[in-house]
C-alpha cells in the first residue's frame, strides 16, 4: 500500500525556515531583526484570519484593525488595572469574540458595498471611541503593559533577554493558526464557506446554513485579530490609537489581496515579508502609500494575487 | 435649552447635513453611470478644500474656488480614465478594493503635497467673528453660504438631469445601458462626465464647508461613510431623499454634542448610520427604488 501523501511538508519547511532564520540572525549578531520578525508574526496572524473571512467566505471586512484594537486594548486595560495577570489575553480574545458576534449578526446580512461600508464604519467607531475615552489613553494610548507570563518561565514581553523565545512563541502561534485555518478550509465547513462565496442562494439551497457559517467565520477571524492584538500589546509593552486606524484595516486587506485572496500560504508569505519591511522602515514616509498603491495595483493587474501572476507567466512562456 | 440655542444647533446641523447629502449625491451619480460605489468620494471634498487653500494664496477667493472645483473635477476624470475605464466587468469586491486603495493614495498624496495640519479657507463673507441674527439665534454667515450653495447644487443638478439632453442621456444610460447605446448615446463620454460632476460637486462642497469645519488630509473616510448612508436612504437615486437623510443625520449629530463629549460626535453619527443601513437598507421609499439592493444580488463578488 502506498503511504498517504504527507501534507505537513510545507508546514515543516516553514518551521524549519523559522528556526534557520533565528539561528542565522543570532550567529550574525543581527538578532535585533528578531524583534520586527516577531511583530510581523503577530500582524500576520491578523492577515490569516482575514484571509479566511475575505478569501474563502467572500465577506469583506474593512474594519479588522478594530478587532485587533479591541483585543489589544482589553488586554492593556486589564493588565494595567491590577487584575489577575493571566486574565488579560483571554479577556482580550473573549471581548473581541463577543463584539464580533454582536456586530456580525446584523452586519453580515449586508452584502457587497453595504458590507464594506458597514465594516468601515465599525472600524471608524472603534478608533473614535479610543480617541475619545480617557480610560483608553486617548491619543497617547496605554503604555507600561507588563509581561504576560506563560508556562515554564516563558513570557510575552519585549525585554531583550527574552527576544528569542518571543520570536518562537509568536511564530508557533502563527503556525498553529495556519494549521487550524488549513484544516478548516479543507473541511466540510471550508467547502460550505466557498459555496457561500460562490453563490449564497445556491449554498442555502444545498442546505448550508449561510448566516451561521458567515457568523462563525467572522467571529473566528476576529479572534485571530484579537489574539494578535492582545499578544502584541504585551510584546510592545504598549498600544496606541494608530492600531485601530482605517489605514491599518486597509493594510490587512492589501496583504490578503496581494497574497491571492483565497490563499493562506500566499497571505502568510506576503504578510510576513511586507510587514517586516514596513516595520524596518523600508518604505520611509511612503509607508501607507505603498500599501494603498499595492492594493490598487494588485486589484487592477493581478486580482489573483502575486503568486497567481507568477503562475500565469509560467503558463504563458 | 433655549429656543434660540435650539435653532442654532438646528441650523448648524442642517448645514453639515447638507454637505453629507452632497457627498451622497456624488455616490449616486457615479453609481448610476457605472454601478461602482466610489469609496474615494470623500477625498474629493478634501482635495477641493486643499487646492482652494493653496490657490487662495495668490488668487482672489472666487477664482481659487473655481480653480479648485475644475482641478478636482479633472482629477475625478483622470481617476476614471486611468484606473477604471478599461476594466471589463469587474466584480463588486474588486471595485470596492480599488476605490478604497485610490482613496488611500489620494489621502497620502495630499499628506505629502500639503501636510498633516488643519487648513481652512477664510469665510466667504465677513470674517471669523461676524454673525447673522436669525430669529434670535446667532449663526456664522458661512452656515448660510453652505445652505445656499448646497441648495443651488441640488437644484441645478435636478434641472440638469430633467431638462438637458446630456442629463437625459445620463439617466437613459443608468436605467438601461444597452438600449441607450442603441439610441446612439455615447456612454464612455457620459461616464467621464459623471466622474467630473461628482468630483466637482464634492470640491465645491469641500470649499464651502472649509471655513466651518476645516480641511485635513484624512477627513475623507468619515464623510464617505456618512454620505453613503444618505445615498442609501435615497435608494441610490433619489436626490431629495438623500438631502432629507443628510439633514436628519446632521441635526442628530449636532444635537449629540449637547449631550455627549465632542469626541464622540462621529461615533454617534456613524452608529445612526449603521442602524439606518441595517434597518432600512432598501431606502426610505422602498417601492420606488431599483432592485440592486444590499440584500439582493449585487452581481459578481
Amino acid at each position: 500500500m502506498m503511504p498517504a501523501r504527507f501534507r505537513g511538508a510545507p508546514l515543516l519547511a516553514l518551521a524549519g525556515l523559522v528556526v534557520v532564520a533565528q539561528a542565522a540572525l543570532s550567529a550574525l549578531k543581527a538578532d535585533f531583526y528578531l524583534t520586527q520578525l516577531t511583530m510581523a508574526a503577530w500582524y500576520t496572524l491578523v492577515a490569516l484570519g482575514l484571509c479566511l473571512l475575505m478569501g474563502y467566505a467572500g465577506q469583506v471586512s474593512m474594519g479588522h484593525a478594530g478587532f485587533f484594537a479591541i483585543g489589544g486594548y482589553t488586554a492593556a486595560v486589564i493588565s494595567t488595572a491590577g487584575a489577575p495577570p493571566w486574565l488579560s489575553i483571554p479577556a482580550g480574545v473573549a471581548a473581541t469574540a463577543a463584539v464580533a458576534f454582536l456586530v456580525g449578526i446584523p452586519v453580515l446580512r449586508l452584502r457587497g458595498h453595504y458590507l464594506a461600508m458597514a465594516t468601515l464604519a465599525f472600524g471608524f467607531i472603534v478608533s473614535r471611541i479610543i480617541l475619545g475615552t480617557s480610560l483608553l489613553g486617548q491619543a497617547d494610548g496605554i503604555s507600561d503593559i507588563p509581561a504576560y507570563g506563560l508556562v515554564a518561565g516563558l513570557a510575552i514581553t519585549g525585554r531583550r533577554a527574552l527576544r528569542v523565545q518571543n520570536y518562537y512563541i509568536a511564530w508557533a502561534v502563527v503556525l498553529l493558526g495556519l494549521i487550524l485555518a488549513l484544516n478548516l478550509v479543507r473541511s466540510r465547513t471550508g467547502r460550505a464557506l466557498r459555496a457561500i462565496h460562490g453563490d449564497e442562494e445556491a449554498a442555502a439551497a444545498s442546505g448550508i446554513n449561510v448566516a451561521r457559517h458567515k457568523l462563525a467565520v467572522f467571529v473566528l477571524s476576529a479572534v485571530y485579530a484579537g489574539l494578535a492584538g492582545a499578544c502584541l500589546a504585551h510584546f510592545n509593552g504598549g498600544i496606541g490609537p494608530g492600531e485601530a486606524g482605517i489605514m491599518k484595516s486597509v493594510r490587512y486587506v492589501a496583504l490578503v489581496a496581494a497574497g491571492g485572496m483565497a490563499n493562506l500560504w500566499g497571505t502568510l508569505t506576503v504578510s510576513a515579508g511586507l510587514t517586516f519591511l514596513s516595520l524596518r522602515g523600508a518604505f520611509g514616509l511612503f509607508d501607507d502609500a505603498v500599501f494603498g498603491g499595492l492594493l490598487v495595483a494588485i486589484m487592477l493587474f493581478a486580482p489573483e494575487g502575486v503568486f497567481g501572476l507568477l503562475r500565469r507567466r509560467e503558463k504563458a512562456s | 435649552m433655549s429656543a434660540a440655542q435650539l435653532l442654532q444647533y438646528l441650523l448648524s446641523g442642517v448645514a453639515t447635513g447638507s454637505i453629507y447629502a452632497i457627498v451622497g449625491i456624488g455616490f449616486t451619480i457615479i453609481y448610476n453611470s457605472t454601478g461602482i460605489i466610489n469609496f474615494a468620494q470623500g477625498e474629493f471634498l478634501m482635495l477641493g478644500g486643499m487646492i482652494a487653500v493653496s490657490l487662495q494664496a495668490f488668487l482672489p477667493l472666487t477664482a481659487a474656488i473655481a480653480g479648485a472645483v475644475v482641478v478636482t473635477g479633472l482629477v475625478g476624470v483622470a481617476v476614471q480614465l486611468v484606473f477604471l475605464s478599461w476594466l471589463k466587468k469587474p466584480g463588486v469586491l474588486r471595485m470596492i478594493i480599488i476605490t478604497i486603495g485610490l482613496s488611500i493614495l489620494m489621502r497620502e498624496a495630499a499628506l505629502h503635497v500639503w501636510d498633516e495640519k488643519v487648513h481652512a479657507l477664510p469665510p466667504w463673507s465677513g470674517d471669523e467673528t461676524s454673525s447673522l441674527a436669525v430669529l434670535g439665534a446667532r449663526i456664522s454667515p458661512q452656515v448660510a453660504w453652505v445652505l445656499a450653495v448646497s441648495a443651488l447644487m441640488v437644484a441645478a443638478l435636478t434641472l440638469f438631469f430633467r431638462f438637458t439632453l446630456t442629463g437625459k442621456a445620463m439617466r437613459a444610460c443608468a436605467s438601461n445601458p444597452a438600449a441607450a447605446r442603441l439610441c446612439g448615446i455615447r456612454a464612455p463620454w457620459l461616464v467621464s462626465l459623471s466622474f467630473f460632476l461628482a468630483a466637482a460637486m464634492g470640491a465645491l462642497a469641500g470649499c464651502v464647508v472649509s471655513p466651518l469645519t476645516q480641511t485635513q488630509y484624512d477627513m475623507g473616510t468619515s464623510l464617505a461613510v456618512k454620505g453613503f448612508t444618505c445615498a442609501v436612504l435615497g435608494g441610490l437615486g433619489n436626490v431629495s431623499a438623500a438631502v432629507g437623510a443628510g439633514i436628519l443625520v446632521g441635526v442628530l449629530e449636532s444635537a449629540s454634542i449637547s449631550v455627549l463629549p465632542l469626541a464622540y460626535k462621529d461615533v454617534v453619527a456613524l452608529t445612526i448610520m449603521l442602524a439606518i443601513l441595517l434597518l432600512r437598507p432598501q431606502g426610505l421609499f422602498a417601492g420606488m427604488t431599483r432592485k440592486r439592493g444590499p440584500l439582493g444580488r449585487v452581481g459578481g463578488a
